[in-house]
Parts: C-alpha cells; sequence; structure tokens
C-alpha cells in the first residue's frame, strides 16, 4: 500500500509507454551545392516519443527536420513515416520522385513549427488554423473553425481568433503556429527552435505548450538548446555533430554522463551561460 | 476664331464625348482584365515553367515591351488581314491593348510573388498544401500587396493608353474629339474637353485606387512597409511604362 510514498516526489509522472516506431530514418545524406550537411542520419522515433536534437550552429539540425518533413528532398537513404516511403514511389526496386501533389498529402501526416512562426500574415489567427483544413481537407467550415477555436483554447489564445499575425507578441505568434500545425491532426509534431526568436519572457509559454502535448501523447521532435524542456519532456536527446548524430542518451545520462566528447564539448558550452 | 467657353461646355456634355468616354471606361477596364490573366499566365511561365515555357514567356515579354503599342494595333488591325487574319476594330483594340499590357504586368506580377517571404511557401507546404493551393491561398494573396500601388498605375497609364486606338478607328474619346473637332474646326476647345475627360476619369480612378490599396493593406498595418528590396524590383519591373 505505502511501498513507493518514499519517492512520491519524484515519481510525479507515471512511466511514458512508447508505442510502434512511427518515423523510421535509414542512411539519409544530403548536400548543398558539394557540401555535404547529412552524412548519414539513421534514427528511429516511437509513437508518443519525445525526441530533443541537439547540436551547434550549422551541424544539420534543421536540415535534418525539413528533409523529414519534405520541404528538402534527400540525396540518397530512406524516410518512412507509419510505414510509407516518403517522398518516392518505389518499383522493381527503382526509385522516383512522387509528384507534388503526392507529397503534399505525405506531408500533413507532419506538423512543422518554424523558429520564425512564418504565420500567413494576410489571414487572421483563426483563418490561419482552418485555411488547410477547409481549403485541403475539405472539412466543413463550421466544423474547422469549432476545432480551430478549441485548438486556440489549448494553447491559451482563446480570445485572439480575429486578430492579425502582426497584433500578436513573438510568443503569442509561436503558439498560433502550433495550433495550425495541430489542426492538420499530424501523427508527428517537428519543431525547429521554436523558442529561439522570442524575447525571454516569453520561452516558458511555449515550452509549456509543448510539454503539455508530449503529455497527451504526441509523438515530437524536437531541435532546441532549451535543455529544461529536454529534462521535462524528452524520451532521448540526440546530438548532431557535423551531420552525424553522434550521441544518443536520455536526458539523465546526456546531462550526467556524456559519452562522446562532442557531447561533453556541447554541454560544457551551454552550462556555461 | 477665339477661345470660345460655351463651346467648351457645350463639347463636355456632348453625346459624342460622353460615349468616348464610356468607350474609354470599358475598352481599359477589358484590356486590363485580359493582360491581368495574361500577366499572371506569363509570370508563372517565367518562373515555374520548363525550358520551352520560360522561352515562350521571355519572348513575348521583349516582343512586347520592346515595341510602341502603336505598332502593335496597326500591326493587328491592318497588318493581319494580309495573312488572312481580320478582326474587328474593337477586337483589333482589345487584344492589342491586353497583349501589351500583359507583357508589362508580367514582371509586376513577378517582382510581387518574389517579394513574398520563402517562409511562407514552406508554412503552406507544411500544412499539406500543393503548389496550386500555395499559390492561390498563400503566395498570390500576398503578392497582390505589392502588386496593387503599380498595377492601380498602370491602369491609370492604361485609360490614356487607350487614345491610340484611335488610329485604327476605335470610337474612344479621342476619335470621337477628332470627329467632333471636323464638325465646327473648334479644335481647342474640342481637345481641351477630351483632355478634361482624361483628367475625370484618371482623378475618379486615383481615388478609387487608394480604397483598394488601403483595403489590401489592412492585415498588414499602418506600420508595415513594402521592403525597399521589392520596391525597387518592382520599379524596375515598370520600367518606362507605356507607349
Ligand atoms: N538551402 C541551403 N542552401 C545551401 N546551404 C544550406 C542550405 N540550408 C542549409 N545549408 C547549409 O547546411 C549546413 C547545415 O545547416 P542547418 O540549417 O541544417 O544547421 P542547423 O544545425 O540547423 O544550424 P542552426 O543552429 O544555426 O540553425 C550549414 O552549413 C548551412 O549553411
Ligand atoms: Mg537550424
Amino acid at each position: 500500500m505505502n511501498a513507493d510514498t518514499a519517492d512520491t516526489s519524484v515519481a510525479s509522472e507515471p512511466a511514458k509507454t512508447l508505442g510502434e516506431p512511427i518515423i523510421v530514418i535509414e542512411d539519409v545524406r544530403k548536400s548543398f551545392a558539394g557540401l555535404e550537411v547529412l552524412k548519414g542520419v539513421s534514427l528511429t522515433v516511437r509513437q508518443s516519443e519525445v525526441v530533443v536534437l541537439a547540436g551547434r550552429s550549422g551541424s544539420g539540425k534543421s536540415t535534418l527536420l525539413r528533409c523529414i518533413d519534405q520541404l528538402e528532398p534527400i540525396d540518397s537513404g530512406t524516410i518512412r513515416v507509419g510505414g510509407e516511403l516518403m517522398g518516392f514511389r518505389e518499383k522493381d526496386g527503382k526509385r522516383t520522385p512522387l509528384p507534388d501533389h503526392l507529397v503534399a498529402r505525405q506531408m500533413r501526416q507532419l506538423g512543422m513549427v518554424f523558429q520564425n512562426f512564418n504565420l500567413f500574415p494576410h489571414l487572421t489567427v483563426i483563418d490561419n488554423i482552418t485555411v488547410s483544413p477547409i481549403k485541403v481537407l475539405k472539412r466543413k467550415r463550421e466544423e474547422a473553425r469549432a476545432e480551430a477555436r478549441a485548438l486556440l483554447a489549448r494553447v491559451g489564445l482563446p480570445e485572439k481568433e480575429n486578430a492579425y499575425p502582426r497584433q500578436l507578441s513573438g510568443g503569442q505568434q509561436q503558439r498560433v503556429a502550433i495550433a495550425r500545425a495541430l489542426a492538420m491532426k499530424p501523427k508527428v509534431m517537428l519543431f525547429d527552435e521554436p523558442t529561439s526568436a522570442l524575447d525571454p519572457e516569453m520561452i516558458a509559454e511555449v515550452l509549456d505548450v509543448m510539454v503539455d502535448l508530449s503529455r497527451q501523447g504526441m509523438t515530437m521532435i524536437v531541435v532546441t538548446h532549451e535543455m529544461g524542456f529536454a529534462r521535462a519532456a524528452a524520451d532521448r536527446v540526440l546530438l548532431m555533430h557535423e551531420g552525424v548524430l553522434v550521441e544518443e542518451a536520455t536526458p539523465e545520462e546526456f546531462f550526467t554522463n556524456p559519452q562522446s566528447a562532442e557531447a561533453r564539448v556541447f554541454l560544457s558550452k551551454i552550462l556555461r551561460h | 476664331m477665339n477661345w470660345s467657353w460655351a463651346y467648351f461646355f457645350e463639347y463636355l456634355v456632348n453625346d459624342l464625348m460622353i460615349r468616348g468616354a464610356w468607350t474609354t471606361i470599358w475598352l481599359s477596364v477589358v484590356s486590363m482584365v485580359l493582360g491581368l490573366g495574361l500577366g499572371v499566365v506569363a509570370a508563372m511561365f517565367k518562373m515555374y515553367g520548363n525550358a520551352v515555357l520560360r522561352v515562350i514567356a521571355e519572348f513575348y515579354i521583349w516582343l512586347f515591351r520592346g515595341t510602341p503599342v502603336l505598332i502593335q494595333l496597326v500591326i493587328i488591325y491592318t497588318g493581319l488581314p494580309q495573312i488572312g487574319i481580320r478582326l474587328t476594330v474593337i477586337e483589333s483594340a482589345i487584344i492589342g491593348l491586353a497583349l501589351n499590357e500583359g507583357a508589362y504586368l508580367a514582371e509586376i506580377i513577378r517582382a510581387g510573388i518574389m517579394s513574398v517571404d520563402r517562409g511562407q511557401n514552406d508554412a503552406a507546404r507544411a500544412v499539406g498544401m500543393s503548389w496550386r493551393e500555395r499559390m492561390w491561398l498563400i503566395i498570390l494573396p500576398q503578392a497582390t500587396r505589392t502588386i496593387i500601388p503599380p498595377l492601380g498605375n498602370q491602369f491609370n497609364g492604361m485609360l490614356k493608353t487607350t487614345s491610340l486606338a484611335s488610329v485604327i478607328s476605335m470610337e474612344e474619346l479621342m476619335r470621337n474629339a477628332q470627329m467632333l473637332a471636323q464638325i465646327e474646326f473648334r479644335v481647342l476647345e474640342v481637345y481641351l474637353v477630351a483632355a478634361t475627360w482624361y483628367l475625370i476619369l484618371v482623378t475618379i480612378w486615383g481615388l478609387i485606387q487608394q480604397r483598394i490599396e488601403a483595403h489590401y493593406e489592412k492585415p498588414f498595418g499602418p506600420a508595415a512597409a513594402v521592403s525597399p528590396d521589392a520596391k525597387k524590383q518592382i520599379e524596375k519591373a515598370m520600367g518606362a511604362g507605356h507607349v
């Protein structure tokens, strides 16, 4: 009955059960004009897993996320989401790139949140969220709007539906961007430094939404240097260095007992300030 | 023959002049709308087309920006029948003006599209939009904001350029003024009336243009100016304007 009363302070959360692999990346390579940015990246992410991807500037973190989301075509390797090969059609062992509208369909499985929010400035908040559900998924307008309102409540912005993006603070814009991505009901959410363009006082409001999302079982890959978020929400921390994943560990291990030299250098730099 | 205010005011509301003004208006609107369609297509070909489409668009823009509208109109109306293509005055005027306008608008539209931040395309793709959806829902509406002011100026130019269609006997303001001048040889009064009519049309358009611009600026707020870079692009695209 009271066997575990001693450590209630630690076990505040039930252990999360991870599901089947949902993203499977094998040996992905990508070059820009002769510069190899991804040098054979392999990674498996399971259902409901939260992976934090760290690494210094230029190491290829954004490129990896953009390749997963098909914003950049890959040179070789495979990316599968829910078992489906992304970006290509495979026939008799030969690969041909998928046409634009089929890639667009695949991309709906993934939600992406950008460093600079990239909200649509000509649309109000609610239209930002509903434009794709209505025009692309052909959802009923009123239904889509009702869902958008629920999402706005979830990200803590119930009163902003008729505002234009320019009328919102950075933190508010980023939360709308998260709602916009969620409105497509993605299987996985990708975040590319979602808080690094924000004033310090706004970082928490965005991270809170993300932590919340992770608690509700969303599968997430998050590029961030917010190590507080990694501790609070990540199941795994990956370190990228010059286009290669050099370290993979639980947050606990990563911060207390990093294995690679790169991870030790990285930690010494970010923990210094 | 002295200057006569009486003739001036009589001509100002003369039936021939009013009909001419009306023709100038609809000819400008129709040519502009068709020119806009051509301009969008040419801009799309040039920006997103394969090599063949790009060459076609480049050639079209080069040809129509590189020759006077006057010659284009004369060739279409009086030259083409020689190879069996017979067009009415109205058809010739509309086609000539629209083709010419489209060549200028293509460059303006292209500059407008290029002024839209690249992140917008990424974001639209990330919410699963196809090329067509991105274009119609995200890119073009934002490009519109940069395109509208020069587009308005082009329409201002168009109202006046239609006067060139008088040489192929299109009965717009200029042509009707010429006819009126033949009756009593009150040349100064007649052409000043025509000039007054153009001023009236252009001034009214100016007021309408202000409203349209304000409408498209609304989402961006008073502080958000079009980037100087985009402005430069558009000024370059407009080049010498009409004629
Ligand atoms: N579209 C592109 N064209 C050319 N080079 C690119 C392009 N995108 C990225 N690169 C290059 O690829 C390398 C990796 O860039 P990437 O943006 O993936 O790094 P990152 O780890 O996200 O860095 P940061 O922390 O600065 O965001 C860099 O050298 C960058 O200059
Ligand atoms: Mg980056």
